[in-house]
């Protein structure tokens, strides 16, 4: 009995068997070092519960999530896209036409994503501006490219022989081009084609149309502001509270973001009269109602487009604040009516679009790219935002505009090559 | 808290100064980087801060203090911060359940008619009244951006009001500072602004303005700073 005393008390001795230290480190729950992998392990990023919303990614600056504006490349100028609870404020052009467009790609953006929109009006029916959106680019083609770039990916991995002098580069993985998933975040529009109705029905939207409202509820409080935009708020505000956009309140379903349309705000179908005259009654309106809607937007999981003609606003001092008051201001000039349309300097562009305001979140500066002269086209499908680059200067002499100088230029030119000739004679070699 | 911009003014969080009304001015940049500066600086000094932010929201300021190190959150808690988030007052003024009798917001004026901001100034007032307990140095009062009470229908006179209330209270009652950001823009036509900006250049103590370069945009560098001092007599009369 005695001599089994010291014997059981070397028992704690670590097992020196692999195979026992790997049963005692499961019989701990500690990792075990299976074979080649080691214990690291890749830590899931925390904006993964974030980023599972569609259509949405986190910014790699501010860590705020992301949206697409429906227009790659005006999310690429603004910083990657518009940050969910900022407010995109559109200054129109003169004739509203291609702010109407980039108004109708951020819907339709929404609506391929399946976020829930709201679209305000005073002019135009929210139904019929959501019949007139334009088709995505991506059902069919797009997944014949996928496909086609998948195979050829393939067959290239096959045919591949070992690399000699790279040799390092072998066991790299082939480019991990996941077109699909870059997909997922914004989209192209077909502009020639509106959007299919089956499309429109699988997603749910809210309308405020305001001779429509204005006719529902006679009696509102209107909180010292023009009644159109007390009800646009109190419109707006009730459905973030409903539908559980508000961040607050726990969602019940699977968590969607909001995208919200007002279409020309401060024009005089909102019964204001900013746009009419230079000292208008109401000149805190408008500044009051983006503050509080701005308030709203950063509450919730939402983010909002407006456009407002600020061409017509006589007031200069307030477009100032209302810049103030916005995250992301994008100015836009056409060049119909002006006599840039006709100079073949632009003749590749239909207009110019000027960043005024780009938001700083979460940091001290924002993201600015690098040039500031940037132009849109629109071709025949698509519409697109580029760097302006000044065509190729073909002609010898400095004017090229009018064609009496190229006429007379290729005079010049034919007189030289004559003088050459001439020379020539001379020229003994 | 920058550096190099505290050595420029001759300050440090131990000692810091007392009394003074600090005007921010930004023409053509973004001038909140001062903004970021002042409260970590404050924080930083056991400064009892009320923060009046009218422009961004609670997580902002919070995030950016943190990459400046100081976490708001803490010094919330702590008691040393009073924070006014404009953004979420203004929607409990208009949207929220009716208060708790004698619980007044300070934005109660942009609900009523008359625009004057003395709920306001009793916030500013009570939230920097030294309790018994504390034991913060000097109080100070920060207000990001002024120019939004403008926006929200406050009569320029008003706010110089609140300004000129709020200087008799923190600067020479409890012997505390100011800091307000105002923008401005010489080819503004915003005259109410303009009003405001050259009262506030006229009563402050310290301007730092912070310009956006005469010569274009440019990528590295965002702007200047010019610091303006005002010019007192009492060092040579002393």
């Amino acid at each position: 009995m005695r001599a089994e005393g010291p014997h059981l008390s070397r028992r704690p001795f670590p097992p020196v068997n692999r195979e026992e230290a790997k049963m005692a480190a499961l019989a701990t729950g500690g990792a075990t070092p299976s074979d080649g992998a080691t214990s690291f392990q890749r830590k899931v990023p925390a904006s993964s519960r974030l980023a599972a919303i569609a259509g949405t990614r986190p910014s790699v600056r501010h860590g705020q999530l992301l949206l697409s504006s429906g227009l790659p490349s005006l999310d690429c100028v603004l910083g990657g896209g518009l940050a969910v609870g900022t407010l995109l404020l559109i200054e129109e052009d003169k004739y509203s036409i291609y702010s109407n467009l980039l108004f109708k790609y951020f819907l339709a953006e929404g609506i391929v994503c399946g976020h829930n929109l709201f679209v305000a009006s005073a002019k135009e029916d929210p139904a019929d501006i959501l019949k007139e959106l334009p088709a995505p680019l991506f059902d069919d083609v797009h997944k014949n490219q996928v496909d086609e770039k998948e195979t050829a990916i393939k067959s290239k991995q096959e045919s591949q022989e070992s690399m000699k002098i790279a040799w390092r580069y072998q066991n790299l993985p082939k480019i991990e081009v996941s077109p699909a998933a870059s997909a997922r975040f914004g989209h192209y529009y077909d502009v020639s084609k509106t959007v299919s109705p089956e499309l429109l029905q699988s997603i749910k939207w809210h309308r405020f149309f305001l001779p429509e409202e204005m006719s529902l509820h006679p009696e509102i409080k209107t909180c010292n502001m023009i009644c159109g935009y007390t009800r646009l708020l109190q419109s707006i505000q009730r459905i973030i509270y409903q539908e559980g956009f508000d961040g607050s309140y726990p969602q019940k379903k699977q968590k969607n973001i909001l995208r919200i349309g007002i279409q020309s705000l401060g024009s005089v179908l909102w019964g204001d009269d900013i746009c009419c005259a230079d000292n208008p009654e109401d000149i805190y309106s408008l500044t009051k109602f983006l503050y509080v809607l701005r308030g709203l937007l950063r509450m919730s999981l939402s983010a909002c487009i407006i456009t407002v003609p600020a061409h017509l606003i006589q007031n200069k001092a307030i477009m100032e604040r209302v810049t103030n008051l916005s995250d992301t201001v994008v100015g836009l000039e056409s060049f119909i009516g002006s006599e840039r349309e006709t100079n073949p300097l632009y003749k590749d562009y239909q207009g110019l679009i000027h960043v005024h305001q780009i938001p700083r979140l979460n940091s001290l500066i924002c993201d600015v790219s690098g040039t500031k002269d940037l132009a849109f086209r629109l071709k025949r499908k698509l519409f697109t935002i580029e760097r302006l680059h000044l065509p190729p200067d073909l002609s010898d002499t400095v004017s090229r505009s009018s064609k009496q100088d190229l006429a007379e230029s290729t005079k010049l030119l034919s007189s030289g090559c004559g003088a050459m000739a001439i020379g020539k004679k001379h020229l003994d070699f | 808290m920058f550096v190099e911009l505290n050595e420029l003014l001759n300050a440090s969080p131990e000692r810091p100064e007392q009394g003074k009304l600090t005007l921010l001015r930004d023409t053509k940049t973004d001038g909140s980087f001062l903004v970021h500066h002042f409260l970590s600086f404050y924080l930083k000094a056991g400064c009892k801060v009320c923060f009046v932010a009218l422009l961004q929201s609670f997580s902002h300021y919070n995030i950016i203090a943190q990459k400046l190190g100081v976490s708001l959150t803490a010094a919330k808690e702590r008691g040393q911060l009073v924070f006014l988030e404009g953004l979420k007052s203004c929607f409990d003024v208009l949207f929220g359940e009716e208060q708790h009798v004698g619980q007044t917001n300070p934005l109660q004026f942009v609900s009523k008619d008359g625009s004057n901001l003395k709920t306001m100034y009793e916030f500013v007032r009570t939230s920097l009244m030294a309790s018994g307990s504390d034991s913060w140095k000097c109080p100070v009062l920060l207000v990001d951006d002024l120019s939004v009470l403008l926006s929200l229908g406050v009569r320029p006179v008003d706010v110089l009001d609140f300004i000129h209330y709020c200087r008799v209270a923190v600067c020479s009652q409890l012997k505390g500072n100011i800091v307000v950001l105002v923008h401005s823009n010489d080819d503004s036509e915003d005259e109410e602004n303009e009003l405001v900006v050259n009262s506030l250049c006229h009563q402050s103590n310290l301007i730092l303005w912070a310009e956006g370069l005469a010569t274009g945009f440019c990528k590295d560098v965002h702007g200047q700073v010019n610091l303006v001092k005002a010019f007192s007599l009492l060092p040579l009369l002393s």
